[in-house]
């Protein structure tokens, strides 16, 4: 959590954070006020699986896979963004939350492949979803309209991070937006033209917050189409952007000698896991 | 409230800029002053249109415009400053009404951010080279820097002045002691206390004065008293001014050694050229940002063919000039630099990777780092020199605009290039077009020219073919163009090699030229 | 307005209607966001699509980027993102118009006209989720663009009527469906009393009817005196939660500060539900008069009337009737002379059922997407424009302008003891008399289906409470309507609509029709609702074809955890109450293959 320590114009230090308590599967914890359900479930090591969820966006609560059991409220509520409230009393291992919890993660693995979403697969052995049951998810080939990065729809689970990235939690670009409705919404530009021919700048912050890889570099797509992509076999190496004098810090991904990804830390004081074109992309000319 | 002067932030510091859209999110105002409409300027509450060289007089009839409705930081002015009588003569000719002239900033738009930035709680003016590529660069400075002590705005969280650095390492190569009269941590080369802590230290002797800056090297070069060049990733021959001039100068060297990663067009002059390592993926080390943010580099790839770490070559030089520094370590060097500058002192690499980074002045290991400077004009009594106001006159630029040079061309970057584009050139974004020179609508009018129509630019010095685009932004009479794409349209050509006698930069934003059409 | 029909490019024409629908915002001014969807029905319903070129216009008008734009605009059905013909009917394949004959009318359209969405001419057809013309069925509703634009509703008569209206070039207004027949004699009845008996515009045949006489005691007793009626009068709710309105007018009320609004929700879409449309259609100043006390009493000063896109009558004659308010100081900065300074605005939905939800509600007031809000915050405390808004529905609002012209023992003393006042029913489908009914809370649904000259021995099926009610069977109509009898037998009274299915009927067909509406009105926003609607309607065409995925033991459990995981994890009510119709008629009716009763099924 970002903590401000602003200054007032005498010079003196301003700080007030008022700590709020409140009991998360029986244990008492205490966080500052502000704070959400699940940063008290992280406090107290309580592992919850978010998928729409990113420290440096603001949260939309879209997939629901970290709901929680709170006490007083008839349905259950999602940790990433209800607040906390003193004296809350909150479950997060109760039938009732595994159920839900297996259920949206079926309901996600029958309509999208999830198979690069981080740990999809570990949750659905841990709250043995079955996704199969409901249904398999159609395959697409990916839209691929820049020598940038490409867009796999058959992978994007509707979490709204790319639209927040590109607007006005970091970009404010607006190129990209949720467009239709229900079973037909499609997170696109206007009237679905290719992003060149949109207000797109090509910062890839989308492509950096994608919890799919519905958004891939282009690199990536290429050794993912030839199965050559390989996690393990990949260093991730921190450093400072070489262009402008603002200092972002970036983490190069290099597989076999060539740098195949470029992201930031969310928890950097300069960048917020946000970059430009030059620091995403601009790498080309090494090696 | 933030003020962005001569910088197009949008797009040269996106990053950056972020956080200018988090605050105005959170309700900071922002103004912005430039002689283009740029794409920051669409995000600004306030654009101010200031005329190109406009800046002085800009800033003195705001000086004058918080004065006249006593809204100046008295007791700051009091205790932290000196001068002041000085400076509130001077400006107290640049009215708005009288300073238009030479501003061509409304008196009304002027007096709104001199109430708004005298009022505000922290008002933070941040600039980058529309303020500096000027043959009266640090003057230009001097007079953001009167505004901020005239309402102290200055020394405390979320205030202040804040040049953005244009490239990863301007900052660090200041700190290192790149610059012709500074040891590291900016120590006065021609103090004999701070020589003295080198020379002992490295049992050699420092030339007791100052060096030649980069324009003074060139001088000298004219005067042959410069014959020999070692230039480490720089490409003066496209980079400079006047670039014709520029490149006969290192045609006429006896010796020119190019050290880079790239066969640059001054590599391709060079007497010998030396294979460099990425610095930012292939080396190790450190490099610091604008707001003084020591951060580490790492090597994430083996450099490719016979490229060496910058640190080695320098080694190897000397082995051969006869001095064996063995093969130190990056991290070996930066203790031996941090023993003797007290500002880096208590930055070791472990500090530097735990917190992310450490911004100077850092004195000691238990030392948090400095988010801001100069703390110490808000103590009673203040420590140490006040800070002192530079009454400064407006100065027109160096070139005037006549009958037959009637256009002002203007330089800057582009959001998807980079400098002279050696870096750049491989990345393939949608938005990289090919060079353009942009005009105003009322421009290309009454030029009878059509968008994309190929048409000569000629400055006294060159000339350069271009297409030209239209951009809605520019006010009649000035015309833009970036330097990115040197192969094929040879900005600096036209550029003129008019420098500030203290920073010798060059006034890259404000040349005079005519526009003809290519039959 | 002069666009210059045979002067200017179509681009150019767009261009004029989106200056001329912005011309009351300065050039050059920042123009407010909640101002976009009044503009994008403009160039709707001026143009019949919205182009590349209106976006484009649009977005440097108003400072909003293209695809924002789009993405506002795209989310709503009566809003057409691609070129469409001028002429547009929208035919009701909702529950109650299916069980009237709509799907021979959808048959004879595609057979005889044109495929559905397609173009002949300068006409073209869909099928519509439920008009909210349920008492007329079958209803249609076509829309004409044009400098003019027409919205007309009809009542159709046969499947060649339809072929009629499609064809025909006829573009007269079709005012014969504004009669609206109010079956009960006029003494029992207090929300209808004045439905069909006053001149719905004139604003002295409302005073002499009753009308301003709640206002009146509003201001000379104070707004404290209001709410402690409204607490004494238990009024609950009618939008479909039955929540207190007393305690939602108090928690507004005692939010600081004195920008706070009213939003009156009449976006009245729950399939089956026409009694809002009937009030504001033929009693439009009592709810001016409701809102204005409710302003009066939260201390709010401008109010907001959503009505939904498929109501023109409605929208026309609740803003004749402001404009009539206005002229009498009804409305204004000095209200009746009594120093309270309230407005109302009319917007108008663009066809989104979950526009319904308050929060969706919200956001679509502000120029979005109607995505509903995750709560808290609630709107009485970050509302409209994130500032304390009371959002009552329309039958809620003249509930309580009843409490306050009548006095809360008054309400009180009709009804049960925990379900005061009357309640509007919407009966529909296979009854004599569809129509609005008034009844005081506690008479037994037998009683109001009688009224509805409902043939009992044919009922094979209620649906009470829309699509997001519940199913009774015929032998259950013995129920009473009160908020406690229907939460005891796990149903509810929803937005007091009743449909009545008869024994012609297959329930699986009316499961298909509900499965349907809900996978095509989910917002999209949350994975439970947006994929679980999908799943659902998926498994009820598996059962009507009786070919499981599976077993049918699988289906069930299925259907089971879908239903589960929608009620607890959805955002809003619409994801929670998707399934609750569906899994009702499945507990009722033996729809099961493997466990057909043997009149079930069918």
């Amino acid at each position: 959590m970002r903590t401000e320590k602003p200054k007032g114009r005498d010079g003196g230090l301003v700080q007030i954070e008022r700590m709020i308590e409140l009991e998360v599967d029986g244990r008492a914890v205490r966080v500052p006020e502000g704070s959400t359900i699940l940063d008290a479930c992280k406090k107290l090591g309580v592992d919850t699986p978010t998928l729409c969820f990113a420290e440096n966006l603001t949260p939309v609560n879209a997939c629901r896979v970290c709901v929680v059991e709170l006490e007083g409220s008839r349905t259950l509520v999602a940790s990433c963004s209800r607040k906390a409230e003193p004296k809350m009393v909150v479950r997060t291992d109760t039938e009732r939350v595994r159920s839900s919890r297996k259920m949206v993660l079926e309901l996600l693995g029958s309509s999208v492949n999830m198979s690069a979403a981080g740990e999809f697969e570990n949750w659905c052995s841990q709250y043995h979803a079955e996704p199969e049951r409901l249904g398999t998810p159609s395959h697409a080939p990916a839209v691929i309209d820049n020598d940038l990065f490409v867009r796999d729809y058959s992978r994007c689970m509707l979490c709204y991070k790319c639209v927040e990235a590109c607007g006005d939690d970091a970009q404010h670009t607006f190129a990209i937006v949720m467009t239709g409705r229900g079973g037909e919404a499609k997170i696109a530009t206007e009237f679905d033209v290719s992003l060149p021919e949109s207000a797109c700048v090509f910062c890839g912050n989308c492509v950096g917050v994608c919890p799919t890889a519905a958004l891939q570099f282009r690199r990536e797509h290429t050794l993912r189409e030839a199965g050559e992509w390989d996690l393990a076999k990949q260093t991730v190496t921190k450093t400072v952007c070489p262009y402008c004098g603002v200092g972002c810090v970036l983490e190069l991904h290099v597989q076999g000698d060539e740098i195949v990804r470029v992201t930031s830390p969310s928890d950097s004081s300069v960048t917020d896991g946000h970059l430009c074109v030059k620091g995403r992309f601009g790498w080309g000319y090494v090696r | 409230m933030i003020v962005l002067w001569g910088s197009n932030a949008r797009e040269t510091h996106p990053i950056f800029f972020h956080h200018v859209l988090r605050a105005l999110k959170r309700g900071a105002k922002l103004y912005v002053v430039d002689p283009r409409v740029t794409s920051t300027a669409r995000f600004a509450h306030r654009h101010l249109p200031v005329r190109v060289g406009g800046d002085i007089a800009l800033a003195n009839s705001i000086a004058q415009s918080v004065l006249s409705e006593g809204l100046e930081n008295r007791a700051f002015i009091a205790r932290a400053t000196e001068d002041f009588d000085a400076f509130a003569k001077l400006v107290s000719h640049y009215t708005p009404e009288r300073a238009e002239a030479m501003s061509g900033v409304d008196p009304s738009l002027v007096r709104e951010l001199a109430r708004d930035f005298a009022t505000a709680d922290r008002a933070m003016i941040c600039w980058t080279l529309g303020i500096t590529e000027h043959h009266h660069a640090v003057e230009n400075v001097w007079s953001l820097i009167n505004l901020a002590l005239l309402c102290g705005q200055v020394g405390r969280y979320g205030a202040g002045l804040n040049p953005l650095r244009g490239q990863n390492n301007v900052q660090g190569g200041g700190d290192m002691g790149a610059l012709p009269h500074k040891l590291p941590g900016f120590q006065d080369v021609e103090d004999p206390d701070a020589r003295g802590k080198y020379e002992r230290s490295w049992g050699a002797t420092i030339p007791p004065n100052k060096g030649w800056t980069l324009t003074e090297m060139f001088r000298a070069m004219e005067r042959k008293e410069l014959t020999a060049l070692w230039v480490i990733g720089e490409n003066p021959a496209q980079s400079e001014a006047d670039a014709h001039h520029v490149r006969g100068l290192l045609a006429g060297l006896d010796h020119l050694v190019v050290q880079d990663l790239f066969l640059t067009r001054t590599a391709e002059m060079a007497t010998v050229v030396l294979p460099a390592c990425a610095g930012f993926a292939e080396s190790e080390g450190t490099v610091t940002n604008s707001e003084r943010r020591v951060q580490r580099v790492r090597r994430a790839l083996p450099p490719p063919g016979d490229a060496k770490d910058d640190l080695w070559i320098v080694a190897q030089m000397a082995k051969r000039l006869g001095r064996d520094f063995g093969e130190p370590t990056a991290e070996a060097l930066w203790d031996e630099m941090r023993e003797h500058s007290p500002l880096h002192r208590g930055m070791s690499y472990a500090r530097l990777e735990a917190m992310g980074g450490i911004q100077w002045p850092c004195p000691d290991d238990q030392h948090e780092g400095s988010p801001f400077l100069h703390e110490r004009l808000w103590e009673e009594p203040v420590r140490g020199p006040k800070a002192p106001f530079h009454p400064c006159e407006h100065k027109e630029p160096a070139e005037a605009l006549d009958d037959e040079f009637p256009l002002r061309l203007t330089t800057g970057r582009r959001l998807s290039e980079f400098n002279t584009g050696v870096q750049s050139k491989g990345l393939a974004s949608p938005l990289v077009k090919d060079e353009a020179l942009e005009v105003s609508p009322q421009d290309l009018a009454a030029l009878s020219l059509l968008e994309g129509q190929r048409v000569r630019v000629r400055s006294r010095r060159g000339a350069v073919e271009v297409p030209v685009r239209v951009d809605r932004g520019l006010p009649k009479g000035l015309v833009f163009l970036s330097f990115h794409q040197p192969e094929s349209v040879d900005t600096n050509l036209l550029t003129i090699e008019a420098t500030d006698p203290r920073a010798g930069t060059a006034e890259f934003k404000a040349a005079a030229v005519r526009i003809e059409r290519c039959e | 307005m002069d666009v210059g029909r045979d002067t200017q490019s179509p681009e150019d024409r767009v261009r004029s209607v989106i200056d001329h629908a912005l011309a009351p915002f300065a050039e050059g001014a920042q123009i407010p966001r909640h101002a976009l969807l009044p503009v994008l029905r403009a160039i709707q319903s001026s143009q019949g699509w919205i182009s590349k070129t209106a976006v484009a216009h649009l977005s440097q008008r108003m400072g909003i980027a293209q695809a924002e734009l789009y993405g506002v605009a795209s989310f709503y059905h009566l809003f057409s993102m691609e070129p469409s013909p001028r002429r547009v009917l929208h035919v009701c394949d909702d529950v109650s118009c299916r069980l009237r004959g709509s799907r021979a009318i959808v048959e004879r359209l595609s057979l005889a006209c044109a495929p559905e969405g397609e173009a002949r001419e300068d006409s073209a057809w869909r099928r519509s989720p439920c008009l909210g013309q349920c008492e007329r069925a079958p209803a249609a509703l076509q829309l004409i663009a044009g400098d003019v634009p027409k919205e007309r509703t009809f009542t159709v008569r046969s499947p060649e009527h339809a072929e009629e209206i499609f064809r025909s070039p006829d573009e007269g207004s079709a005012a014969e469906l504004s009669d609206i027949v109010v079956r009960q004699p006029r003494e029992s009845l207090r929300l209808l009393r004045r439905v069909g008996v006053v001149s719905p515009t004139s604003l002295d045949d409302y005073r002499a009817h009753g009308g301003y006489q709640g206002l009146r005691r509003a201001h000379a007793r104070g707004p404290a005196w209001v709410l402690r009626e409204l607490g004494e009068a238990k009024l609950l709710g009618r939008g479909g939660a039955g929540f207190p309105a007393g305690t939602k007018w108090s928690a507004v009320a005692s939010c600081p500060g004195r920008e706070k609004y009213i939003v009156c929700n009449a976006d009245e879409s729950e399939p089956g539900t026409f009694k809002d449309r009937v009030l504001m259609e033929g009693d439009p100043f009592a709810v001016i008069e409701a809102m204005t006390i409710a302003g009066f009493t939260v201390g709010a000063e401008k109010g907001f009337i959503y009505v939904r896109g498929e109501y023109p009558l409605a929208a026309t004659r609740l803003e004749a009737a402001i404009g009539e308010a206005r002229a009498h100081r009804k409305l204004g900065s000095n209200v009746d002379g009594s120093g309270q300074r309230f407005d109302i605005e009319v917007r108008r939905g663009a066809g989104a059922y979950i526009c319904g939800e308050e929060t969706a509600l919200l956001e679509s007031l502000e120029g979005r997407r109607g995505e509903p809000r995750s709560k808290p915050p609630f709107p009485v405390h970050e509302g409209l424009f994130a500032k304390p808004t009371l959002v009552n529905n329309v039958e809620t609002l003249c509930a309580a302008l009843d409490v306050v012209a009548r006095g809360a023992a008054d309400f009180a003393s009709i009804g049960t003891k925990d379900s005061t006042g009357t309640r509007l029913f919407c009966v529909s489908g296979n009854v004599a008399n569809p129509g609005v009914y008034e009844l005081a809370m506690g008479y037994s649904l037998r009683e109001l289906l009688a009224l509805a000259g409902a043939e009992f021995s044919r009922i094979r099926a209620v649906l009470l409470g829309g699509a997001a009610g519940t199913f009774l069977r015929g032998d259950e109509i013995d129920l009473p309507l009160t908020f406690e009898d229907t939460r005891r037998v796990r149903a509810t009274l929803g937005s007091g609509s009743v449909v009545v299915i008869d024994d012609k009927t297959s329930m699986m067909d009316v499961l298909r029709g509900l499965a349907w509406f809900f996978r095509h009105e989910s917002c999209g926003q949350c994975v439970p609702c947006r994929v679980g609607t999908i799943r659902v309607d998926e498994l009820v065409q598996r059962v009507r074809a009786k070919v499981p995925l599976g077993s049918w033991e699988d289906e069930r459990g299925r259907l089971t955890d879908l239903g589960r995981v929608m009620r607890d994890a959805s955002i809003c009510g619409l994801g929670h109450t998707a399934t609750s119709a569906i899994e009702s008629a499945f507990e009722r009716f033996g729809l099961w293959p493997d466990r057909a009763e043997k009149k079930g099924g069918a």
